[in-house]
């Protein structure tokens, strides 16, 4: 099935490279989810006696199972005492092997590219999935220098998460399954970035976020983790249902769904057009859900309750930007629509600064970096909402980096953690920053390279996230004049004055970043160890194949900001804007439309005064966290008070998902329950009209069986009238 | 594959065949000799019963091949004259939507027969003999080009079910029974009125004709496609069976007293009698009047009331079987807004969902039968923890689910989608509302499997479940269900194929009476 029925971009320079195997990068990891799934339904299956109904339940069997059971009752990140499992070896090979294999031929696709330097995307038609009347949808895939980038994060980054998980969850009894699930994200999610269509898109879409149901509740017999993972795919289904309505608006208006035809439609509209306007709001709904904004955000903190190698590979580096990913894939049909650009950069910034503020009083490692995720998300949204899509893309990547980087370097320390506690059967919470401490003795590579993330992601010179983050807010003071965000208005409040403002809330996240970032760095690895006096001789770096993919990411974080120098630099230390260059023919006509058809100027003394700026508030967050935060007057959590005040109100996230439950939630529950099903179906439908009408049926056969009364007057005066109503009747027709 | 089957001049006899062979397998139930013990008599008369489904199936594959829907002309045209003098006559054929239920209804029968296996253990002999004799009704109805004769298998049809559940059912089983079979009946005698009026009318010298092509002849001809009467009376006998809400209420109790078999035919097959019925008779019939504003109007704000509503109903239901019931409710709601947008894209959604539904249902229901056996409670809250020790079980209920949900890349995606993007070409405040039920449907089912197949495994009886995940007769047969779940979602092409012509064809019909008819002439 998976053939090329037709080969409809012959001529193409990539039509006769490698680029033709493209649609092996998805289907190498489908396989390994085939792999690995059947791995774990054999190991696991035990077909019952053909006849359920005939069988006494047998007790004895359970008892091979027992330890199973117990076991697992623990929950999450307790795994690693059980056996391993049986066909561990081979899905350790399978698993990650499928992955390195995708990596290895996207690289050569880029070299590909690289040298043929295409104008047009090259489309790889796979088959017709859906034609019928005027609707004709394709499984195609599109290469181009977007969905390139997009690839080579995903199986990039993918592989070394695939790598460290074979450490994290070696002992885990699930761990083909884990496996299973991982090979079939990777698979939705390069459907997601090389489809060709919007539909298609939207099966990766629907499929990551199916994956990460799976993955949220992998340890599914903890009622909290089961409840996490299906709030993620219900949320995110309020995003979906946006998504599927813009997409309905695209083919009434546009009569086609693909990446073309509607870039082609929109390049035709004018700016500030309705139905772009519509379209975007709608797209900017489904963004909002699958990358956690405003108000939509709610499920990723709790998507912490996956495995975290889960939460780096989904929850932070890759699907989760799959809605920046799609603003910069619709770029030209987003610049012709302003109105809809600010929305997206201002639901970005509130997001940014909204989440951080609940980063600042987090316990929980992964809390605060899931908080951090949602607010860097809001910044990657500033960025393709003022129409600077190479920076959104930009911040993306490098977010990939150092971000990964910070969960996996988390995931070692909870990995560390466990081990610890587990040697002393301690049932402290092995993730919370409170019985931390000190650890830089115990694992000093993570250490290292949990720094250098966190500078990175803080905005400090040279370190991957400065360059990135700067560009963004380059960008948003830039667009302030000279650009039809500057000339469009929202709520009657102009742009100019709403991207200052946006500009100003970039700011603050990005001084609240630092602050809670260097606060969980302190908290963790530095002051006095508070795990225990038992627990702390056997605090260890985890093994090589967990700090391997680290070092790699280390480095990345580092030098990452070398993809994009900006122009400022001059080339002094490195080729300028090799990013901006290479996505321009994806979202160069897009971007032109914002800047109004010229580069986006603004002199070397604004600019210089910007990175100043901006380095200072990260500088400044740095040091403030360092000279209030004392991390030798934290107590461990069990000894620990109740927070007071607003800090009470951050650690419980402002009350979101409370006032959420009471506004939505209950009285959905409530109105179905109570009116719906007792009032309208039990009641009225049921009780009044069918059993109703069933005794009025009653009362007519009594009626009926009263009137007979034997007596032929009776019957014969009935006869009449009834002759005559009959007659009557048919002489008015 | 054609050449063989014009060899055998298979469209010669092939439908009289399908009709003729149930009947055939149920007299010789019924009428052999006893078996010595109950239990050997259960297992020689599911055997049989499995044969003879599973011949019918082989026997109706050919269709799929045989039946060219690029004609204009009914195929397997098979035609005998039955009471002349009142222009009736035994006249079968097919179009491609007729062909996907009618090969529905024929593969889906013998996975209906091996979900009660074992489940089925009194009277096994009437159990099924009236299941075969449904076949016949069931099949009668796609097939019948007569509109007697459509009326006629409407009917068989009904008994056998009222029977199925009345006495193999649950608890309040004639309650459930009655209910189904008062509701049914009633709409069903308005449209005889109608039948009988239409064939009057459309005869010539003083005989009349209740041929398919006459009638719909005469209707375009005259100012019956206006009639508002006329398409009421067939409306209400179809909203019925489909169910539109508010007519509803009788397919939960017949669900949850149904025995599983019960249950999949009704889900899969029969509730498609209705919608079937407004896409063969209804609308064409009276496009005048289905497309009036005010009658428009209400079919789709019903199909949109009934998609959000069964959603939400769905949701608070204890009985995991009524939920499903429920969730029918809504799904069906999806068939009658693609028919009453009236775009090709979403008539041809209207018959994805068809399909789909039926498959995943049935599976659906399947599964419920299968844990029942095992828990005896249908009960949601009763279970917990069940992948632990239920794995493949809990395997197939997450993908039917899924599908349930309309997942991507399963079939219930792909109908749900052309529905919603064709009806919103026409209707797009329609479209817009019954969208919102993906978030709705995706928290009742998650919510429900949630409750089943994850959380804490605290109860005993569930931890009892150990050792018995199904058995290979039930993976056998549920296998097929979802590769077709995922066949249908991933290359639908094959099916969207077999009945865009015919689809297309109505909608220009449609089209083509309204704008031709003058104002004035609509009665």
């Amino acid at each position: 099935m998976l053939t090329q029925t037709d080969a409809p971009m012959t001529g193409h320079p990539l039509a006769d490279t490698v680029a033709r195997f493209a649609w092996l990068l998805p289907v190498l990891p489908l396989l390994g989810f085939l792999f690995n799934g059947f791995l774990s339904l054999r190991a696991a299956a035990h077909p019952g006696p053909a006849d359920p109904t005939a069988a006494s339940h047998d007790h004895g069997e359970h008892g091979d199972h027992g330890d199973h059971g117990a076991h697992d009752a623990h929950g999450h990140d307790d795994a690693h005492h059980a056996a391993r499992h049986p066909s561990a070896g081979l899905v350790s090979l399978i698993g990650p092997g499928v992955l390195l294999l995708s990596f290895g031929l996207a690289l050569a696709v880029f070299v590909a590219m690289r040298a043929a330097h295409i104008e047009e995307a090259y489309v790889l038609t796979l088959f017709q999935w859906m034609p019928t009347g005027k609707l004709s949808i394709d499984v195609a895939l599109q290469l181009d220098q977007l969905s390139m980038v997009m690839t080579l994060i995903i199986t990039g980054i993918g592989s070394l998460i695939h790598i460290f998980s074979v450490g994290y969850m070696q002992d885990d009894p699930g761990y083909p399954r884990y496996f299973a699930y991982l090979n079939l994200f990777v698979f939705f999610m390069l459907l997601l970035v090389l489809g060709a269509n919007y539909p298609l898109m939207f099966v990766g879409w629907e499929g990551v976020g199916l994956c990460s149901y799976l993955l949220i509740g992998f340890w599914f017999h903890e009622k909290a983790n089961a409840d996490a993972g299906k709030k993620a795919f219900i949320v995110n289904r309020i995003g979906d249902f946006g998504f599927l309505v813009a997409m309905f608006l695209m083919f009434a208006n546009f009569g086609t769904l693909s990446f073309a035809g509607v870039e082609e439609a929109a390049g035709g509209l004018m700016v500030g057009s309705l139905i772009a306007t519509a379209i975007c709001l709608f797209l900017f709904l489904g963004a909002a859900g699958k990358s956690a904004q405003l108000p939509l955000y709610i499920w990723l903190p709790d998507a912490m309750a996956g495995p975290t190698p889960v939460s780096a590979l989904i929850h932070a580096a890759t699907m989760v930007t799959a809605g920046v990913y799609l603003v910069a894939r619709s770029a030209t049909l987003f610049a012709v629509a302003p109105t809809a650009q600010l929305t997206v950069a201002l639901v970005g910034a509130l997001t940014a600064v909204f989440a951080a503020t609940i980063g600042l009083k987090q316990w929980d490692i992964k809390k605060v970096l899931a908080y951090s995720t949602v607010s860097q998300l809001g910044y990657m949204f500033v960025g393709v909402g003022v129409g600077a899509y190479t920076a959104g893309v930009f911040h993306l990547m490098t977010h990939a980096f150092f971000k990964a980087l910070l969960f996996l370097g988390s995931g070692s320390v909870i990995y560390a953690m466990h081990k610890a506690y587990h040697e002393t059967h301690n049932h402290e919470d092995a993730q919370d920053m409170r019985n931390m401490g000190g650890l830089r003795r115990h694992m000093p590579i993570t250490f290292g390279l949990m720094w250098i993330a966190t500078l990175a992601i803080a905005g400090i010179p040279v370190f991957s996230g400065f360059f990135s983050k700067d560009e963004i807010l380059t960008a948003v003071f830039a667009r302030t004049h000279g650009s039809t965000l500057a000339e469009a208005s929202l709520f009657g409040i102009p742009g100019t004055a709403l991207l200052y403002a946006i500009y100003a809330l970039g700011l603050a996240a990005a001084l609240m970043t630092a602050i809670y970032m260097t606060r969980m760095m302190l908290y963790t690895f530095h002051g006095p160890n508070r795990t225990g006096e038992a627990e702390r001789p056997h605090l260890k770096e985890a093994p090589w194949v967990m700090t391997g993919p680290l070092v790699v990411l280390g480095v990345l974080s580092l030098v990452g900001g070398w993809m994009n120098l900006p122009l400022i630099t001059g080339g002094a230390i490195g080729p300028v804007e090799l990013l901006h260059h290479w996505l321009e023919p994806v979202v160069g006509t897009g971007a032109n439309i914002v800047t109004l058809g010229e580069t986006p100027h603004l002199s070397h003394a604004t600019e210089y005064t910007l990175i100043g700026t901006a380095v200072f508030i990260a500088v400044a967050g740095i040091a403030f966290a360092l000279w209030r935060l004392k991390p030798a007057a934290l107590v461990a959590a069990k000894d620990a008070p109740a927070e007071q005040g607003i800090a009470k109100v951050l650690h419980d996230k402002w009350y979101v998902d409370e006032a959420y439950d009471a506004a939505v939630v209950q009285p959905t529950l409530g109105v179905s329950r109570t009116v719906l099903w007792k009032g309208i179906d039990a009641g009225l439908i049921d009780g009044l009209l069918v059993n109703g009408s069933a005794l009025l049926t009653r009362a007519f056969g009594w009626m009926g069986s009263q009137a007979q009364t034997g007596r032929v007057g009776t019957y014969a005066w009935v006869i009449v009238l009834g002759a005559v109503a009959v007659l009557g009747a048919f002489s008015f027709l | 594959m054609t050449a063989f089957l014009e060899s055998i001049s298979y469209n010669g006899w092939i439908l009289p065949a399908l009709l003729g062979l149930p009947l055939l397998g149920a007299a010789v139930l019924l009428l052999r000799g006893r078996a010595a013990t109950a239990d050997a008599q259960m297992a020689s008369d599911r055997r049989f019963a499995l044969w003879v489904f599973l011949a019918e199936a082989g026997l109706s594959l050919g269709l799929w091949w045989s039946v060219n829907v690029e004609v204009p002309l009914w195929q397997a045209d098979f035609e005998l004259p039955w009471i002349p003098s009142w222009g009736v006559s035994f006249h079968l054929g097919l179009d491609g939507i007729a062909l996907m239920l009618v090969l529905l209804t024929t593969l889906l029968m013998p996975l209906a027969v091996l979900g009660g296996w074992t489940s089925i253990r009194e009277k096994t002999a009437s159990y099924y003999a009236l299941l075969l004799i449904l076949t016949t009704g069931m099949l009668g109805v796609f097939m019948a080009l007569d509109l007697v004769l459509f009326y006629v298998m409407w009917e068989v049809m009904l008994i056998p079910m009222y029977l199925i559940i009345g006495v193999w059912g649950g608890q309040r089983r004639l309650y459930a029974s009655l209910k189904f079979f008062l509701y049914t009946m009633l709409g069903s005698l308005l449209m005889l009125v109608a039948i009988i009026w239409l064939g009057t009318a459309a005869g010539t010298e003083g005989v009349p004709n209740f041929g398919y092509d006459a009638v719909l002849n005469y209707t375009r001809l005259s100012d019956a496609h206006g009639s508002v009467w006329l398409f009421a009376a067939f409306a209400v006998a179809f909203a019925v069976k489909v169910p539109m809400f508010p007519f509803h209420t009788w397919l939960p109790d017949a669900h949850v007293e149904a025995p599983t078999a019960g249950s999949v035919i009704l889900a899969a097959i029969m509730l498609k009698m209705g919608t079937f019925g407004f896409i063969r008779f209804a609308l064409p019939f009276f496009p005048a009047a289905a497309m009036l504003p005010a009658v428009r109007t209400v079919m789709l704000s019903l199909a949109v009331i009934g998609i959000v509503y069964g959603a939400l109903v769905a949701l608070v239901q204890p009985d995991f079987k009524k939920l499903v019931a429920y969730s029918s409710v809504s799904h069906l709601g999806f068939v009658m807004l693609g028919i009453f947008a009236l775009t090709t894209e979403s008539l041809q959604g209207a018959l994805v969902v068809t399909i789909a539904h039926g498959i995943s249902t049935g599976a659906l229901f399947l599964l419920i039968g299968m844990i029942y056996e095992r828990r005896h409670t249908r009960l949601v809250d009763d279970f917990g923890g069940i992948a632990k020790v239920m794995p493949v079980f809990s395997v197939f209920l997450t993908i039917v689910a899924l599908s349930s949900i309309g997942v991507p890349g399963t079939n219930g995606f792909v109908g749900e989608f052309l529905v919603l993007i064709g009806s919103f070409q026409t209707q797009p405040f329609y479209a817009v509302i019954a969208a919102t039920s993906v978030i709705i449907a995706a928290a009742y089912l998650l919510w429900a499997v949630q409750r089943i197949i994850y959380n804490p495994l605290v109860k005993p009886e569930n931890e009892r479940l150990r050792g018995h995940d199904l058995n290979w007769r039930e993976i056998g047969l549920l296998t097929p269900l979802v590769v077709a779940i995922l066949w249908i979602g991933v290359y639908p092409k094959p099916l969207l194929q077999k009945t865009e012509r015919a689809a297309a064809k109505l909608i220009q019909y449609v089209e083509d009476v309204r704008t031709s008819d003058r104002i004035g002439r609509i009665r």
